[in-house]
């Protein structure tokens, strides 16, 4: 995991033999490469990786699903058929039809339940994507200084994180929603995004620490190379697989639990669609099984998407580890 | 070993205060824990006033902190700021509960889990495996309160349509009902189910994983090689290894859900220890809720110890010191 299988910049695959089973193209050629016999062909580590991905089926699966979800989270104002808070009292309660598009029935005041998990998306993708992308950053410069420097910097993160992990979770959450109080989701993304850095942060500390003692980050030094440099440049990206790994995984756990927050009533609140908050409208009218069914199942999607996009990433650029077969 | 534990036993105590002040701030900050009480007509303001003198709410937070680690030694954990009540046998009350619940459905999946994972091991990539690889994806991917509700309706449904109770959608017990009955188990199954599909995907997973890596390593190779039979290879070297890593993420697993499964308790209005926190948290009752986190945080560290010490004391290979 510290060290890339491969050394950046390319290898050669020389493929022999390929007469004796020219109609079997092995993984990595294309078909012309095998019939030309004997091909060089460079590619970089990156071509490698994305290579790998595209094969991943259920990865490229998952992110088309999650193009659709999102896209239609971020189109939201042109897709729903409804606001999401329009009223329509001629139809409380409706089951799902395709009268009056009300593809996914409506509520108790007669709002469009498909309109607002369409919106609700979109607050979801707005939190996930806000949470990985701060704690990402959060973790990745804070566990770069650790790593790189050690010290009392190094100490505390590490009894930080020890702390973080000896809490309860859903607990501790809760306290800093009852503190921050309820309202917009970026209040609840930022309580998320403060606690879910730590694990970030442990993962690139641990490569820091083994590849600040290795040969070529002392060459680096003796050719004059600064701290920034170094850390930046020549180590940073040996990172780049498992924190962009973590970082897609960031984005299911936070939908999830920003989905449970906000069902237990501690995080965004009612006027603002979010899915668990939907979730939450449809415990109260248990006859009516749309308001839960629905929203419930686009979080189950999303989650499901991000997850299969995660470990199509896992494969793809960390190919140290185990793979997990999907 | 020893010189272990008690390490790890006194370096947990830090920790624990740390983490405790910061909830203690958190709470505090949150709001007058006496607002529900002002709007009561029956307390006059005097009344009000000698009662946040009492309970130290005049004082700063750190004091306050202090007279609050007093009482945990000298009061148990004090009274409940709104009912006056002790929070203590509330606490063990509501513990019980959930303990009924999370060892069942934490057996059974511990059982289940095993069992599955270990055969999509044996035939991997066959329809079983894939079967079951897709209940856990979704079991990962799947909101608990939604699963829960879903239980809830379905059950709901059932009653309504052909008047058969089968479980119970909320409570505990009907009237006049105890603690070691049937009526009990149809009230707590929805939550056991709950959370045995939840924690299931996660062992069977695991379990999957670890018997793969077992699989494939050369002691194994060997001892087909010995012309070993295949269950015995299997059940002998393969299994018994493959089970360290599960006993590790049970014990973890175990200590997290002691804390009540917040989630599930409180669909199922189930008077767990979880739900007791919810409700308290609502009204901002801060010893109530502060007696919840320190018992929580101490179930945590305790079974982080014992998924260590059980590591160690499976795993000859690691050694503590």
């Amino acid at each position: 995991m510290t060290e890339p299988s491969v050394p950046i910049g390319g290898q050669i695959p020389v493929e022999q033999g390929a007469s004796a089973a020219p109609s079997v193209a092995p993984p990595g050629l294309t078909d012309a490469t095998v019939e030309a016999g004997l091909e060089i062909k460079v590619r970089s580590q990156w071509d490698y990786a994305r290579r790998r991905f595209l094969r991943h089926r259920l990865a490229m699966a998952g992110l088309i699903g999650l193009i659709i979800l999102f896209g239609a989270g971020i189109f939201a104002n042109y897709i729903a058929p409804y606001s999401f808070e329009q009223i329509d009292l001629n139809n409380i309660l409706s089951p799902p039809t395709f009268a009056h598009n009300h593809f996914f029935g409506t509520d108790e005041i007669g709002r469009d339940y498909f309109s607002r998990v369409i919106y609700g998306i979109r607050t979801s993708e707005e939190v996930g994507v806000f949470v990985a992308v701060l704690s990402t950053f959060i973790g990745l410069v804070l566990g770069a200084i650790a790593g790189f420097y050690g010290g009392w910097i190094d100490n505390l993160l590490m009894r930080f994180t020890d702390l973080v992990l000896t809490l309860p979770f859903l607990a501790i959450l809760l306290t800093a929603a009852a503190l921050l109080g309820e309202g917009s989701q970026w209040r609840v993304s930022f309580i998320l995004a403060v606690l879910f850095w730590t694990g970030t942060a442990r993962v690139v500390r641990g490569i820091f620490l083994s590849l600040r003692e290795k040969e070529y980050v002392e060459a680096a030094k003796a050719a004059g190379a600064g701290d920034m440099r170094i850390m930046f440049r020549h180590i940073l990206p040996n990172t780049l697989g498992p924190v962009v790994v973590s970082g897609t995984l960031a984005v299911a756990t936070a939908i999830l639990i920003e989905a449970a927050l906000s069902f237990l009533g501690f995080g965004i609140k009612p006027p603002t669609p979010s899915l668990g908050v939907l979730v939450a409208g449809g415990e109260t009218n248990p006859q009516q099984w749309w308001l839960t069914v629905f929203p419930g199942l686009t979080i189950v999607l999303i989650v499901l998407c991000v997850n299969f996009v995660g470990d199509g990433l896992r494969d793809a650029l960390d190919p140290t580890q185990r793979r997990v077969r999907a | 070993m020893l010189t272990y534990i008690t390490r790890r036993v006194l370096y947990s105590i830090p920790v624990l205060i740390v983490s405790t002040f910061l909830s203690f701030t958190f709470v505090s900050l949150a709001g007058n824990p006496t607002a529900v009480l002002r709007s009561n007509p029956r307390f006059s303001p005097v009344t009000l006033h000698l009662l946040e003198h009492q309970q130290h709410l005049d004082r700063s937070i750190p004091v306050r902190y202090w007279f609050w680690v007093k009482e945990i030694f000298t009061n148990k954990l004090g009274d409940s700021l709104q009912t006056f009540q002790p929070i203590w046998p509330d606490l063990t009350r509501t513990a019980g509960h959930t303990l009924q619940v999370i060892i069942i459905a934490e057996l059974l999946a511990l059982v289940l889990g095993v069992a599955v994972g270990i055969y999509s091991a044996i035939k991997q990539y066959s329809v079983f495996d894939y079967a079951f690889t897709t209940i856990s994806f979704l079991g990962f991917a799947m909101p608990t309160f939604w699963l829960a509700l879903l239980l809830q309706i379905l059950f709901v449904d059932i009653y309504l349509k052909w008047n058969v109770r089968i479980f119970y959608t909320s409570g505990l017990n009907s009237p006049g009902e105890g603690a070691w009955s049937i009526d009990r188990l149809q009230h707590i199954a929805l939550p056991v189910i709950t959370l045995l599909i939840i924690s299931f995907a996660t062992y069977s997973r695991y379990m999957r994983a670890s018997m793969l890596d077992v699989i494939n390593t050369d002691y194994v190779r060997t001892a087909r090689a010995k012309g070993m039979s295949e269950w015995h290879v299997i059940m002998r070297h393969v299994f018994r290894n493959a089970l360290i890593p599960i006993a590790t993420i049970a014990a973890l697993n175990f200590g997290a859900l002691l804390g009540g499964a917040i989630v599930t308790e409180t669909v199922f209005s189930l008077d767990g220890i979880g739900y007791y926190f919810i409700q308290k948290l609502q009204n901002l009752d801060l010893y109530a809720v502060m007696g919840y986190l320190l018992i929580t945080a101490i179930a945590i560290i305790v079974f982080n110890l014992i998924a260590d010490i059980l590591y160690g004391y499976l795993d000859p290979r690691i050694r503590y010191d």
